[in-house]
């Protein structure tokens, strides 16, 4: 935890309030107890307040588990700054809890730490089941001995005073003591309030407006802390939202017009959000009977001059694979989503993990080139969408972009982009075919070639799997498939000629290079900027191309004495038992590295299931630094 | 143009394209092969129908049958084996201007495309469907399908198949929404022909099942049949498929079957003494998904603008 105090202030009341650079908010409930409304529209508040946010949503894993259950807590967490938040963080300044066992499942998820405030709903302490009441004096105690600022705070209580259903209010009530606790304008949430509740009628916003007024004064009256995290009005329109939200808008700003999908966590919310969006700008949603068919249904658009998108997660991936192939193979542009989740086989859905890498590469029968780009912020997730459909077509074949469940379900602002017509443009005019160049008029030096459409007159041709010449002819001959091997494999050269090399985060030489792809760059560079701070000669590069991978890697990783890559899939821990230098069975990016670069670089990964927090990172980064320390 | 007279500022003539303009590459099947005989029809139901090469699209998956596209000199799709459909699905449901054909074999559509089969009859896209269904695999050499009979022996079950094979027929006619379910054969090319037009003519997904010859691995199944036409029913309805008098003499066995009769359809489809050849069932009300999907299809750039900024605008904070 790296609050800073900065400043302290008197208040017109006894409390003072803490000046904090960022702070971690959490807020979880039973499942239907409306945590996560709470959650979103605190992070919203603070958000237009001008701070910086990242927000994790907690999810159980079923859709109505039993009340007043570890695996049944829902809510957020909600990591706020002064300046832009790139990650979740580590443990939880505040947590809001409306039963003492939903707060055991975050306590289990090491969300909290010695100091962390909690707050937790003391209706339990009166309830007529003498096991409740046990258990929860059981875990106040519990909580305490655990270094836990405990505050019982008689939420459901005040909530009767309002409403006769408290366990639909209290997350009003809780908006309003958080609203308290870090000073926001009560006006403006009322407004939201008002504005969110306005389908339901008056009376609906009126019960809300007194919970949150309740809570808020409560607050006030009765808790001493107090936090303010200065926040700097945007310069420019922002937006919030999740990386799938990201995804679905940048599909309808790139253009296209159909996503073909079948329903898997953690993809499918994207589809959700489409499924009515997409059809305003005239496309539609495809729910295919399974992903085989979602990904044929979107190469079939594709090969009709019309644009589409699958997307899917890695069980999915794995049915796609033989019709990924064909799209290599015929050429076919198509953009493919993976959000990915915790492998191997169906493993753990809801959670991140970076495991698909390797199957995205590899996984198709024979050699298949194929370009994949790896979005590391929300903000990409919308702009990776465009660039992919316009890579697909410049380099006919298949773009597939690896989000993951971390930017899936996270939230962040990013400046509002500003739509342009050009990422719109179809993808192939209607006009008719020089019948003299044929389907694959390959270039001798890119590979590169434009397709003929189904009515274009003069283009007919049949596309096909089988190799084939540039006729699209069925062609055995050997020459033949050298050559046109040669020709879809020459495509990811002439694409890498025209990126940059990455930038390094930090110095261009030191100890120690991180490498990292996807949604750890936040993580990632927040744990190198406090070694830096602390003196340490590290620096991290991450890398949004991996197929072709950015240029000059080699370059830059010989200007230091270790690269070592973070990410989080599998890897064998060097020291275990059995494992040797050969038998090690590396990360998935540090192999990519290893045989591009035949640099020996090292990896550091792990699969929690959820994303490493920085503090994790610096930890490992020190140990590494200290082994490296005392080799020379 | 100057200097010529009024009446011979003509516009061009019409196109006409004959037979040639929609053959592709010679055929490679083997000699005899019922395949060849569908090839025509779908030829002649081009030409007849003066359909514009460009604008006709014939998808395929894999098998002797899937090669058909390559034979056609129209646009067309040689895909993965057993999913033709959702490809077919995907290109029709965004181009209602193409004429669409798919190719299909007992393997492909019966086997391993099973799940695409199901749904791309209840979807209902305008697609002409011909499954061409020799009861064998015939590509990779003589391995048992699931419209084999029992006890024929192939190369996967030598001492004969045990088990009854699957009808396709009724398979189709017991999916929700089947709107055209015809049974043909290929040795007779005018009830060919017409079955293939009329199914052309269906606005819908239309399902024609084929009993196809191979003369390499499962000569004996049809010639049975071929020379005992009364192993054979020919269904007859003025609203079935238009018959030649030349087919009343061949088709001893007749019978009427109205093909709005869903239940009826499904009693015909099941009789196994007899292979009922004509039109078993016909719903043009039947509900059409590609209706749905073409929507939208007019949006001009602006108006896809506004829809996307009016989306993000709600993220706007």
């Amino acid at each position: 935890m790296s609050t800073t105090m900065a400043d302290l202030e008197a208040t017109p009341s006894a409390s003072t309030v803490r000046v904090v650079d960022q702070h971690i908010v959490e807020i979880v409930s039973d499942s239907g107890e409306g945590a996560q409304t709470c959650g979103q529209m605190f992070a919203d508040l603070v958000a237009r307040n001008g701070n910086g946010i990242w927000t994790v949503e907690i999810i159980p894993a079923e859709i109505e588990p039993p009340s007043r259950s570890r695996a049944g807590a829902s809510g957020n967490r909600i990591r706020l700054g002064s300046n832009p938040v790139t990650n979740a963080g580590d443990h939880a300044d505040i947590v809001v809890a409306l039963n003492e066992q939903v707060l055991y499942s975050r306590i289990d998820a090491g969300a909290l730490h010695p100091g962390t405030i909690v707050f937790v709903d003391r209706t339990w302490a009166e309830h007529p089941d003498d096991e409740i009441r046990r258990r929860y004096q059981e875990a106040i105690e519990d909580f305490r001995r655990r270094g836990y600022t405990v505050i019982e705070a008689p939420i459901e209580a005040q909530c009767r005073q309002h409403t006769d259903d408290p366990r639909k209010g209290k997350n009003m009530w809780a908006l309003g003591l958080l609203c308290a606790i870090y000073d926001l304008d009560a006006a403006t949430v009322r407004e939201n309030i008002s504005r969110r509740f306005s389908r339901k009628g008056d009376a609906a916003i009126e019960k809300n407006l007194a919970l949150f007024a309740d809570g808020y004064d409560w607050t006030l009256a009765n808790v001493q802390q107090r936090f303010r995290v200065p926040a700097h009005k945007h310069a420019q329109p922002m937006v919030v939202m999740n990386g799938n939200q990201a995804l679905a808008l940048g599909i309808m700003a790139a253009g296209i017009e159909v996503c073909s999908m079948y329903p898997i966590t953690p993809a499918t919310s994207a589809s959700h959000f489409l499924a009515n969006a997409l059809q305003e700008a005239g496309g539609f949603v495809h729910q295919a009977e399974d992903e085989i068919a979602a990904i044929g249904f979107a190469i079939g658009c594709s090969y009709a001059g019309k644009t589409a998108v699958t997307i899917t997660s890695g069980p999915g991936l794995a049915l796609k694979t033989e019709f990924l192939g064909y799209a290599v193979m015929a050429e076919v542009p198509l953009v493919v989503i993976v959000v990915q989740r915790g492998g191997p086989s169906t493993g753990l859905p809801t959670k991140i993990e970076q495991g698909d890498l390797l199957a995205a590469l590899y996984a198709s029968p024979g050699d298949s080139p194929k370009i994949i780009i790896a979005p590391a912020t929300i903000e990409e997730c919308f702009h990776f969408v465009v660039t992919a459909r316009r890579l697909a077509e410049d380099f006919r074949g298949p773009v597939m972009i690896l989000s993951d469940a971390n930017l899936a379900t996270g939230q962040q602002p990013f400046p509002k982009p500003q739509l342009q017509s050009s990422w719109l443009a179809p993808p192939v005019e209607q006009a008719a075919w020089d019948q003299s160049v044929p389907p694959f008029a390959w270039d001798p030096e890119t590979g590169l070639s434009r397709r003929p459409i189904p009515g274009q007159r003069g283009g007919e041709y049949v596309l096909t799997g089988l190799a084939h010449d540039e006729a699209s002819h069925v062609a055995y001959e050997s020459a033949i498939n050298q050559k046109s091997m040669e020709m879809r494999s020459r495509k990811l050269a002439v694409l890498k000629s025209a990126l940059h090399p990455p930038q390094v985060h930090g110095s261009a030489e030191g100890d120690l290079l991180v490498v990292g792809w996807g949604s750890t760059l936040g993580c990632i560079e927040e744990a190198v900027d406090q070694l830096r701070g602390e003196g340490h000669r590290v620096s991290s590069l991450h890398l949004r191309f991996l197929s072709p991978m950015e240029p000059g890697l080699k370059k830059i990783f010989e200007r230091f004495r270790k690269v070592l890559t973070v990410e989080v899939n599998y890897s064998d821990p060097a020291d275990a038992a059995f494992i040797t230098p050969e038998s090690r069975r590396y990360s998935q990016l540090s192999q990519l590295l290893r045989s591009q670069t035949l640099i020996d670089i090292d990896c550091w990964s792990q699969v929690p299931g959820s994303p490493i927090p920085p503090s994790r990172i610096v930890a490992e980064l020190r140990r590494r630094l200290e082994m490296l320390r005392q080799e020379s | 143009m100057s200097g010529l007279r009024q009446e011979w500022e003509a516009e061009a003539p019409p196109r006409n394209c004959t037979l040639q303009d929609y053959q592709g590459v010679p055929a490679r099947w083997c000699p005899g092969c019922g395949d060849h005989a569908v090839l025509n029809a779908v030829q002649q139901v081009a030409r007849d129908k003066q359909l514009p090469p460009e604008k006709t699209v014939v998808v395929s998956g894999i098998g002797c049958s899937s090669r058909f596209p390559h034979y056609m000199k129209t646009y067309g799709f040689h895909g993965l084996h057993g999913r033709a459909f959702p490809v077919a699905c995907g290109v029709r449901s965004r181009r209602p201007d193409l004429h669409m054909f798919v190719v299909t074999g007992d393997g492909d559509c019966c086997a391993i495309g099973t799940a695409h089969w199901i749904h791309t009859i209840r979807y209902n896209m305008d697609l002409t469907i011909l499954l061409l269904d020799n009861n064998i695999y015939g590509l990779t050499k003589n391995q048992t399908s699931p419209t084999t009979r029992t006890g024929e022996r192939s190369n996967t079950h030598p001492r004969g198949n045990v088990l009854p094979p699957l009808n396709p027929l009724s398979v189709t006619l017991g999916v929700t929404n089947a709107s055209f379910v015809a049974q043909t054969i290929d040795w007779n090319p005018p009830h060919l022909y017409s079955t293939i037009r009329a199914a052309y003519e269906h606005k819908g997904t239309s399902f024609v099942r084929i009993l196809q010859r191979c003369p390499h691995f499962t000569s004996h199944v049809f010639a049975a049949v071929q020379h005992d036409m009364s192993q054979v029913l020919l269904l007859t309805h003025d609203d079935g498929i238009p018959l030649e008098p030349s087919m009343q003499r061949l088709f001893p066995n007749r019978a009427a079957h109205d093909p709005h009769q869903l239940a009826a359809a499904r009693a015909v489809a099941e009789r196994d003494d007899v292979y009922p050849v004509g039109l078993l069932y016909r719903d043009e009300r039947a509900a059409r998904y590609d209706l749905q999907t073409s929507q939208g299809l007019g949006k001009s750039q602006a108006e896809k603008m506004a829809a996307t900024e009016k989306w993000l605008s709600r993220y706007e904070i």
